[in-house]
């Protein structure tokens, strides 16, 4: 037997901890069907048989306001899961039952995983477990999820709710809310089970319930389903509304919330819960935020953390990126070693390996940066820094929780523009959203990192961390007016509100961070590993064909001859082969002169080639920024993914290379390259924060703004304000420096 | 004993929810998390900025905007 389960609860509630407790690793994450919440499922094994668990997206309520709340209450009137388990912090159990008392309301099983317990206890607060199970009339599991305490009992606790619960309705919860709410909810309910209306998915008594709350979704679902009973419905709710304003002061929705927590309230004082120290009272946590939150410190603070964390990723990361260098080094000469001449060799060393290779060897980076990124997300202080700069985010026409999207798209550089675009949803407002999501794309995404990790490394080696700090600084400066530009001009209208818990730290667990870490890992490789390879492929295809007509080889030949007529070919082969400081100066002298002659010639090849006359033919115009043609053709593959301009610009180098002996890596390459030097760099590190986003974060752009028109905006404005800052870059560069 | 709008509340002062205007999403956001008449709350810092505000209420730490908190009625001591 298989049971559908689902995890409900509060943010912070220790949700996704229980989730990782009960599934180990046996999860994968996708997206509910029609929106683009993410829907963590895994499965577990029980005695009763095995559990499917579906973790519902953190919700403190089950109003139409935002998309989580709505695909949560979805998914439970239309999966119908044998059970919801409700995650209850009992160290914040009366906000936590809002959202309960809201599942009981709809009629749907619930058992109730009482968690950090440990937590209550340190805070003196003592919970009669039997008391409020009594009184909820649901099981209730005390737990530990951290520590896996209590999961046994739960999973039993489970199965046994479920096969008592076979063949049963169960009764919603019904809750007074006032004499004039009550009397309105008797009187539509009535109407609503003699008409049948929504009773197929909804308890009466909720749709009626919802009625009053103004549920949007419920009201546009209960037009369509009987127009008539909708607008009977609609009359009493105004009748009453009406009637609350004049007497009272307020109005249904205030009311029912009102009411809601009355119950609670006057429920947990049946001596359920009892408080040994003023429920206020500092803890901990806000000593520490005392300190870390602090006018003068806190932002000093918030500064030091940043840094901390490139030192983190740059210092360690560093070190497996060397192996993994040293390991596609080694393949590539194997292969050449391997293979005959021709385009197989050529195909398999500068378009697969070299390609392939060049984005593998970060990977160990993009794994420290989001262990450190999850770190602080895990322990709670990315809400610290919501709260320290939402003042800020709104002078920009933003909100405090754009700060979440930003950081995941790269705000502390290495995350990663489509979930950073997809964290936007997470915001109530569609004006703030938009702003945020057209402008999310700036920051620095584990992609980009490559690029600058390349040109920092080649050109700006000594001042790693500082230029890495400015790159940062320059695309929030960037995104943040830009954001005001588009909330003055195109996308312009009201603040939305920043309500919002401060959860107390905590000291992330290793599994979190673990899982959470594979994760986003993983989703790269997967990335890396397929539509990179492809276009890699394609790129060494567009670098190599159409080849030079037989005029022009015929020309490198005889070129190669004038040197070489009087010699045998193993003669020339020995000094081609041998080490530069064996050969005599004559020797010496004639094959500087043969390799000159190789490079012109692969040059001469790539500038013949598709992307080569792409390249050259734009090269007129970027040539304000200070790019060549290659670094043209990298920049066109960069559309396809940012990391592509990294393996572009390798495999265009190593076309261009001839002495396999000279391989050192494409950073010493780029630092002797022609046209290249630290103003170079800079430009194009200024063109690679603001040109157009990757295709996977322009499709995801018109998915969440909901039209094709912001995908196009994004591509075509990006890229022009790139090229802007980039010439003005250059330009203002090249006239200081002469 | 006085109705002051919590906005005004100084940082450490303690005081009891008497009235939430607002209604639509803001009332809906400030009461689903406990904002509501009646609720004991405690101020317990400002941001760098001196706005969002955070207070302590039902034993946990709550932010909200400035103009936010002007909904909000409390009676202060």
């Amino acid at each position: 037997m298989s049971f559908a389960i689902a995890l409900a609860g509060n943010p912070n509630s220790g949700k996704t901890t229980l989730f990782n407790t009960l599934t180990g690793a046996r999860q994968h994450v996708g997206n509910y069907p029609g929106v683009t919440v993410e829907k963590k499922q895994g499965t577990c094994t029980s005695d009763a048989g095995v559990f499917n668990v579906v973790d519902l997206p953190g919700t403190y309520s089950l109003t139409a306001y935002s998309l989580e709340e709505v695909v949560a209450r979805d998914y439970l009137v239309n999966e119908s899961p044998s059970i919801i388990v409700n995650i209850v912090d009992a160290s914040n159990l009366e906000r936590n039952l809002y959202l309960s008392v809201q599942f009981m309301e709809m009629g749907v099983p619930v058992c109730v995983a009482l968690n950090m317990m440990d937590v209550a206890q340190k805070r003196g607060i003592r919970i009669d477990i039997e008391k409020l199970s009594q009184l909820l009339n649901v099981p209730v599991v005390p737990t530990v999820a951290r520590s896996g305490e209590g999961k046994k009992e739960l999973l039993e606790t489970i199965a046994a709710t479920i096969v008592s619960n076979t063949d049963k309705e169960v009764a919603p919860l019904k809750i007074s809310y006032g004499m004039d709410i009550d009397g309105a909810l008797d009187e539509m309910e009535a109407i609503i089970l003699s008409d049948s209306f929504l009773t197929q998915n909804y308890p009466a008594r909720w749709t009626a319930l919802k009625y009053l709350e103004n549920d949007q979704q419920i009201i546009d679902m209960g037009k369509s389903a009987n127009a008539h009973v909708a607008q009977t419905l609609s009359k009493i709710v105004n009748k009453v509304t009406r009637h609350l304003e004049a007497t009272l002061d307020t109005h249904p929705e205030g009311m029912i919330a009102d009411q809601r927590y009355g119950f609670i309230n006057s429920l947990l004082k049946q001596n359920v819960v009892t408080y040994a120290y003023d429920r206020n009272r500092l803890e901990q946590s806000d000593k520490i935020d005392k300190i870390v939150t602090n006018r003068f410190v806190g932002p000093v603070i918030m500064v030091a953390i940043l840094m901390g964390l490139y030192h983190f990723t740059f210092t360690y990361g560093a070190i497996p990126m060397e192996w993994l260098e040293a390991f596609f080094g080694w393949l590539g000469s194997v292969a050449d070693g391997v293979l005959p001449d021709g385009y197989l060799k050529s195909l398999v060393i500068s378009g697969i390996i070299d390609g392939v290779g060049g984005v593998m060897g970060f990977v160990p980076l993009i794994m420290f940066m989001f262990l450190g990124i999850s770190f602080l997300e895990d322990s709670g202080y990315l809400a610290r820094m919501a709260f320290m700069l939402d003042r800020v985010f709104r002078i920009f026409g933003l909100h405090g929780s754009s700060v979440m999207a930003f950081i995941v798209s790269g705000g502390i550089a290495g995350g990663c523009a489509v979930p950073g675009v997809m964290a936007t949803r997470t915001l109530k407002s569609p004006n703030e959203r938009l702003a945020t999501l057209l402008t999310v794309p700036f920051m620095n995404c584990g992609a980009k990192l490559p690029v600058f990790a390349l040109l920092v490394a080649a050109f700006f080696s000594e001042y790693k961390a500082l230029v890495m700090l400015g790159i940062t600084l320059i695309s929030w400066v960037g995104a943040l007016l830009v954001a005001r530009l588009l909330r003055s001009t195109l996308i312009r209208g009201e603040a939305t509100p920043f309500v919002m818990e401060l959860p107390p730290y905590r000291l992330p667990t290793l599994k979190g961070l673990m899982i959470h870490t594979w994760e986003r890992t993983s989703a790269y490789v997967k990335k890396a590993g397929t539509v990179i390879l492809g276009i890699s492929i394609l790129l060494w295809a567009m670098m190599t064909f159409p080849e030079l007509g037989s005029h022009q080889k015929d020309l490198f030949e005889s070129k190669r001859a004038a040197f070489t007529e009087e010699m045998t070919a193993s003669a020339v082969e020995d000094i081609m082969t041998q080490d530069s400081d064996v050969l005599s100066p004559k020797a010496l002298a004639l094959k500087q002169a043969l390799v000159q002659i190789d490079q012109e010639e692969a040059q001469a090849g790539l500038k013949n080639s598709v992307a080569g006359r792409l390249g050259v033919a734009l090269e007129g115009i970027t040539r304000y920024a200070g790019f060549d043609w290659r670094t043209n053709i990298a920049l066109v593959g960069g559309f396809a993914a940012k990391e592509v301009v990294v393996s572009t610009l390798g495999t265009a180098y190593s076309l261009g290379e001839v002495d396999p002996e000279e391989t050192g890596s494409l950073s010493d390459r780029l630092r002797t390259a022609k046209g290249w030097g630290p103003l170079t760099a800079f430009s194009l590190i200024i063109f690679t924060i603001f040109y157009a986003p990757c295709f996977v974060t322009v499709v995801c752009i018109a998915k969440e703004a909901g039209s094709w028109k912001w995908a196009a905006f994004s591509v075509i404005f990006n890229t022009t304000l790139a090229f802007g800052l980039s010439v003005a870059v250059y330009q203002v560069g090249s006239l200081i420096m002469s | 004993m006085a109705t002051i709008k919590l906005r005004e509340m100084q940082v450490n002062q303690t005081g009891v929810i008497v009235s939430v205007k607002g209604s639509g999403e803001l009332g809906r956001r400030i009461r689903e998390m406990g904002l509501v008449p009646g609720k004991q709350i405690k101020i317990q810092g400002r941001a760098p900025l001196y706005d969002p505000v955070s207070l302590r209420i039902m034993g946990f730490t709550l932010t909200l905007r400035n103009n936010e908190a002007d909904n909000i009625q409390v009676e202060v001591n």
